[in-house]
């Protein structure tokens, strides 16, 4: 097996657990949720064991039962902090882990999320990467006030497709305008040169003068290009639309097979998403989520039990899995067989699944041989070139 | 001097970037954009038990007849991003960062500042300011510039605006009971609705109450309306005015307005940007800024300050030859785009500059030197403390922000040598008293207010 070949292992984030009673655990720090230590804990705890990324989940909306707005829960977790300022908060105290918070696309200014993606880029020496996501909430929108976003019941509901297109076409606008802006300096672009009293040549910097509906973008940039040149995107995807936008716009798609006849069909949706956009350079790596609950001194699958029983039983787009950290290897050397290039693990219990991943799982893998390693930056951790042509920059001759 | 008690100076420091001011070309200048850089003068300002560490924004580069400047310092990374992350190498230092109120949305900003403030133990600011002008807002969604009067209407609008959303949590809407699996005291915490001219927006905030209740303010303004904005809203007031006795006047003025709006004037702190170099004797020390300021006053930069005032191409006129006898053309399109225009009035100043040349029989660099010398306090380390605490216990302002001429060591020499002389002199403190920014800042923490969801 080459290192191409192995595999890359992420974990998700998202406040206490992915189980709406995670927080009501033995081991959980609810109080502390809003606290760095906490974000710096779990994020050192999967960087020291070798992990390769965390992503951060992020959402302009308080957390909710339903998909269509805000519940009036009081039972489980609710608020959040800003997954890019968390990510920026961790960089300095890890050293290896990419870090790829989620900024959502639909209500933020491209040049924004350009810079800040780019700065934390430049904190952690490398490790940046960005999750982009829509906003189809009609509450989200009503936070901003600038746009009006139907309120949909029903999932089922024709016009949450035309509203999830729209929505996607402008996500790839705004990734297509971040990654200009990225570009829009190009690595020489200071010079120092003292003799002409000048520190920039003007003219390795480049207007992006990208335009769209929503949105516009002249550029360059405030802020250089960043060490990895593009910092990795990843996305998201369940369907069609988000195949193509993934397709289209990232270097990453998170997926969420059942099992391995879905994990199949999917892998095939995604190569064709990736011909119909007419994809060149890297084809996507394809990783598949899951929502984990490990066995410890309790068995997973009583834990999931006993915490479902809590108050609202745990419900995911991903695959739950519950079991020991040699089935759940078992699982993912499936996966890795069919040509996927690894899994996101969503931490059911974050302070009791996130210490199993780390303890259990990672020398299970490491024992099979399945991990790939080492890589520097996080485009290198994730086996994508580390040189990243500039577009603006002129071709090298010979 | 008074009975009054000793004031203890408030302290801050920044890192200049997209500016004429830092010697690029000084053999010790590093790098602009590192995360190094930012860490050693975050830490050093630290190590001199300074109040706040001060990031400034730029949202466009610079460009002269639609080119990109290419002689000044530019390039800079993302203030909130940045700030975090210093949050994590520092654990004492205010973090306050210029955002602007005209290019991002409130309910944005207030869960980025609320964020900062949890994620460094809050120790969080915001600086606010207005954007001006159209070339910079073609890199966002809204675009176009305000005129004077609207931005002002819109960043107070906005400001009221994310004061409400930090005051959506109560302080103890989290109860967060394991045993009774109640999370939230009740079903409203974070509520919040807002029907204005600028904005009309409802929903539900994210972030919890923060550390500081909410970040400090920090504002700017020198116009009348500035003033009475600033002494109304902020924390903190960043001044221009380092010298007296523009800074007492500048002082009293906004302290009275302050109190005119009911507030107590010790709750409003002044701070004016200032400049020192430090030498073995005085006149070394005007040496070297005379040195400074002659690497300040490259050709380029110089033109460039003179083309924005007349708004015409001046490059063939000599550098060191007499200012140009044409007229200002304001009709034109900006030659410098992306530039702040600082001055009232374009002919009048003009009008003055030449005055002055005419007098003291200056060049085109010689009036650029005379209207940018930005070195307050200059001499020995002895003299610069005495300059300094006198400045301060006289009233001209509660505190200042240093800036050094060299990124990342400029403000080494002033912690190192000028540090333990106010210390010794009781006018800084010799160790952080509080664990917040307000605390440190000896500001109250303000009064969550109108909270919505008792009324619901």
């Amino acid at each position: 097996m080459t290192t191409t070949d192995r595999l890359r292992l992420g974990v998700a984030l998202e406040g206490a657990g992915w189980h709406p009673a995670a927080w009501r655990e033995e081991s959980s720090r609810p109080t502390e949720l809003f606290t760095p230590n906490y974000w710096a804990d779990l994020v050192r705890r999967a960087d020291a064991a070798g992990i390769d990324f965390a992503t951060i989940e992020d959402s302009f909306a308080v957390q909710s039962g339903s998909p269509f707005g805000a519940d009036d829960r009081t039972d489980e977790v609710r608020g959040r902090l800003d997954a890019l300022l968390i990510a920026s908060r961790v960089a300095p105290v890890t050293r290896r882990i990419g870090l790829i918070p989620t900024v959502t696309t639909t209500h933020t200014e491209p040049f924004h999320i350009s810079t800040g993606i780019a700065t934390l880029d430049y904190t952690s020496l490398g490790r940046a990467g960005w999750q982009p996501k829509v906003s189809p909430r009609a509450d989200e929108a009503r936070h901003f006030g600038r746009r009006d976003i139907p309120e949909f019941t029903d999932r089922e509901d024709p016009r949450l497709w035309e509203i999830a297109a729209e929505l996607f076409a402008e996500a790839e606008d705004v990734v297509e305008a971040v990654r200009r802006l990225w570009d829009s300096w190009e690595d020489d672009a200071e010079i120092r040169d003292v003799a002409t009293d000048r520190f920039l040549d003007a003219d390795k910097l480049h207007t992006v003068d990208f335009e769209r509906r929503s949105f516009r973008v002249r550029g360059p940039s405030i802020t250089p290009r960043p060490p990895q040149g593009q910092p990795v995107i990843a996305a998201l995807a369940h369907a069609e639309i988000p195949y193509r936008f993934a397709a289209a716009s990232a270097d990453v798609v998170f997926v969420t097979p059942q099992d391995i006849a879905g994990a199949t069909a999917i892998l095939d949706e995604v190569r064709r998403a990736e011909r119909d956009v007419a994809r060149t350079g890297e084809p996507l790596r394809v990783f598949a989520d899951l929502v984990v609950f490990l066995d410890a001194d309790e068995p997973a699958s009583d834990r999931l039990e006993r915490l479902d029983a809590l108050g609202r039983p745990l419900s995911s787009d991903a695959r739950i899995f519950a079991g020991s950290a040699a089935q759940l290897a078992d699982e993912i050397a499936a996966l890795g067989e069919l040509g996927y290039a690894g899994v996101r693990l969503r931490p059911g219990v974050a302070t009791d699944d996130l210490p199993r991943i780390a303890d259990d799982l990672v020398p299970e893998l490491r024992r099979r041989d399945l991990l790939a390693g080492d890589g520097g930056s996080l485009r290198g951790v994730l086996g994508l070139p580390t040189s990243v042509p500039n577009r603006y920059a002129p071709a090298l001759a010979g | 001097m008074s009975t009054r008690a000793r004031k203890q100076i408030i302290l801050a420091a920044y890192v200049g970037g997209v500016n004429e001011h830092t010697a690029w070309e000084h053999p010790d200048a590093g790098s602009q954009i590192a995360f190094d850089t930012f860490r050693q003068v975050a830490q050093t300002a630290e190590r001199g038990r300074f109040d706040y560490f001060f990031l400034a924004e730029g949202l466009a580069l610079r460009e002269r007849a639609g080119r990109v400047f290419e002689h000044d310092i530019a390039g800079r990374p993302d203030t909130l991003a940045v700030l975090a992350s210093l949050a994590a190498v520092t654990d004492h230092i205010g973090l306050i960062g210029t955002l602007s109120s005209t290019f991002n949305e409130p309910y944005e900003l207030a869960r980025q500042l609320a964020s900062l403030d949890h994620l460094s133990g809050g120790r969080a600011g915001w600086n606010v300011v207005t954007s001006w002008d159209a070339f910079t807002g073609q890199n966002f969604r809204r675009g176009g510039f305000l005129t004077r009067e609207e931005r002002y209407t819109r960043a107070e609008e906005f400001v009221r605006t994310v004061q409400e959303l930090w005051d959506s949590w109560a302080e103890d809407a989290i109860v967060a009971d394991k045993q009774s699996g109640r999370f939230l005291a009740d079903d409203t915490v974070g509520r919040f609705s807002h029907a204005g001219a600028q904005f009309d927006i409802e929903g539900r905030f994210t972030v919890p109450r923060s550390p500081q209740g909410r970040p400090v303010l920090v504002q700017a303004g020198i116009s009348p309306q500035g003033r009475d904005f600033a002494a109304a809203n902020s924390d903190l007031i960043f001044s221009p005015f380092s010298r007296q006795p523009e800074a007492q006047e500048f002082y009293a003025d906004v302290k009275s307005r302050a109190r005119s709006f009911g507030r107590n004037p010790d709750d409003l702190k002044i701070i004016p940007g200032a400049g020192f170099v430090l030498g073995d004797s005085r006149a070394d020390a005007e040496e070297k800024a005379r040195h400074i300021l002659e690497q300040q006053l490259s050709d380029k930069a110089v033109q460039v300050q003179f083309e924005q005032l007349w708004n015409r191409d001046l490059s063939a006129y000599d550098i060191d030859g007499p200012l140009p006898s044409i007229d200002p053309d304001p009709e034109a399109p900006p030659i410098i785009q992306g530039k702040a225009f600082i001055y009232q009035d374009r002919f009048e100043t003009v009008r003055r500059w030449r005055a002055l040349a005419e007098e003291k029989g200056l060049s085109i660099r010689g009036v650029a030197a005379e209207v940018s010398a930005r070195a307050d306090f200059i001499g020995t380390p002895e003299q610069v403390a005495d300059a300094l605490d006198a400045f301060i216990q006289n009233d001209g302002a509660d505190g200042v922000v240093l800036g050094g001429h060299v990124t990342p060591g400029g403000i080494d020499e002033f912690v190192d040598k000028v540090v333990p002389l106010l210390q010794e002199r009781g006018s800084l403190r010799t160790e952080y008293t509080g664990s917040t920014l307000r605390e440190n800042l000896g500001l109250p923490v303000p009064e969550r207010r109108g909270a919505l969801a008792a009324t619901v």
